[in-house]
């Protein structure tokens, strides 16, 4: 449906690889500062078509609190009272030179929809790098929610069942939550028009 | 079935009311591109899924003015002395589709110097680095939308991309407006340069007219005499959409 529209949107253009001297922050990988009660570290590489590690990406991630609510004006239940010291939600990390980023955050809580449907606990995930020329955007859900993730409205729309895996994190040893982003090939992960 | 546009930007079933962002087509480049020799391992070959905006969507980081120093606008002065290079300032507007304001957003910005080099350790451009300039600039819009940065012309600089290839110079800009819906980062380009034709970063952008929204332009209201030249450029945001109830 044509809609009438005042002005036309700016275009995308990419982050090239030298946003790294700007984009971040020494901060930027801590949702929640090291050490909060309940943190959770997510740890994982970037990876193109060939199976190489992309050294100079960008993964972005947006998230709920564990109430499973927001800071946010536009949350129609009201914004997080700021319960959670210190998390803000947001988090930012470059790729290392091994195509590694890693994020300290609260695991959010499940998410309630405009058509009664329940979301699993989930981030939004953006990854920006030379030779992307928009952000591509994911999402990361965790791998102990798995009665919620069955009938998360998102998982259960992708067509194949075997790609929304790619959209689960994985369990590491220590604790830690692995999830890897494939760009291309056999291990694309799932990306969505946002 | 009867459908029907509210006047209003929400939508409300099952008693969560959500704003919904527009879709825009045509606008932002395709992720393949074979001009761009980089996208080629680079870019999903898969489908993208339709996400539809919810609450994860229709929320994003409100982040700023703890961020913010007072020189962070100001890249001529954030060393010990002044920079080489033509002066310029550089201003404009957030807004949305609909022309409204977006206010209180981060806008977060890097380019070269004037001889055309990154202060990046991963850059080998055989230009001079400028002890006075680092390139890199922050700033918050303001209540009706507006930003401003003092700056040096940037400069054009070789990528290898392929023979002879030369960036046109360019300053890059990255915004958050008010959702994750709205995120984007892009490029402002100067007005008259030679070489945004030849550039395949820029031409990757279909529409010319959409294309065009990337160049800043000239303002002799906004150069300062015996001071700075002056561009302006506005930068436009996705709207919220019109619901259609079926």
């Amino acid at each position: 449906m044509e809609e009438r529209r005042v002005l036309g949107i700016t275009p995308s253009q990419t982050v090239g690889p030298y946003f790294s001297m700007r984009l971040p922050w020494p901060d930027g990988p801590y949702v929640v500062p090291e050490g909060t009660p309940g943190a959770i570290t997510i740890v994982g590489r970037m990876y193109d078509g060939a199976g190489n590690i992309i050294p100079d990406g960008l993964v972005e991630t947006w998230q709920a609190g564990p109430d499973g609510r927001f800071a946010h004006p536009d949350d129609p239940r009201g914004a997080t009272a700021g319960g959670y010291h210190g998390f803000r939600g947001f988090g930012r990390c470059p790729t290392a030179p091994d195509g590694s980023y890693r994020i300290v955050t609260l695991k959010p809580g499940p998410l309630p929809t405009p058509d009664g449907s329940i979301e699993a606990p989930h981030l939004d995930v953006s990854v920006f790098a030379r030779g992307l020329l928009d952000r591509v955007v994911t999402r990361m859900y965790f791998p102990d929610e798995q009665t919620a993730n069955a009938v998360d409205p998102v998982l259960c729309s992708i067509s194949e069942p075997a790609r929304r895996a790619t959209l689960i994190a994985a369990p590491e040893p220590e604790g830690e939550l692995r999830f890897d982003i494939w760009l291309q090939g056999e291990r694309e992960t799932v990306f969505f028009d946002v | 079935m009867t459908t029907e546009v509210s006047t209003t930007s929400f939508t409300s079933t099952g008693g969560l009311v959500l704003p919904s962002y527009e879709r825009p087509e045509g606008v932002h480049p395709p992720l393949d591109f074979t001009g761009y020799r980089s996208t080629a391992l680079r870019h999903p070959k898969r489908p993208l899924v339709l996400l539809p905006h919810r609450l994860t969507e229709v929320t994003g980081p409100l982040l700023g003015a703890d961020l913010i120093t007072a020189t962070d606008a100001d890249l001529t002065t954030q060393h010990g002395g002044e920079p080489q290079g033509q002066r310029i300032i550089v201003a404009g507007r957030v807004l949305d589709s609909d022309g409204r304001p977006v206010p209180d957003t981060l806008i977060e910005i890097w380019q070269t110097n004037a001889a055309g080099r990154y202060r990046h350790s991963r850059e080998h451009h055989p230009a001079p680095l400028d002890p006075n300039f680092g390139g890199i600039g922050r700033a918050i819009t303001d209540s009706a939308g507006r930003y401003r940065f003092i700056t040096i012309q940037p400069g054009a600089y070789p990528w290898g991309n392929h023979y002879n290839a030369w960036r046109p110079a360019h300053i890059h800009f990255s915004l958050f407006g008010r959702a994750f819906t709205q995120r984007l980062v892009t490029q402002m380009y100067f007005p008259g340069d030679p070489l945004l034709p030849l550039d395949p970063i820029f031409n990757s952008v279909p529409d010319e007219k959409a294309r065009q929204r990337l160049v800043a332009g000239f303002d002799m209201d906004l150069t300062q005499p015996e001071w700075a030249l002056g561009y302006t450029w506005d930068i436009v945001l996705r709207g919220r959409t019109a619901t259609i109830f079926e």
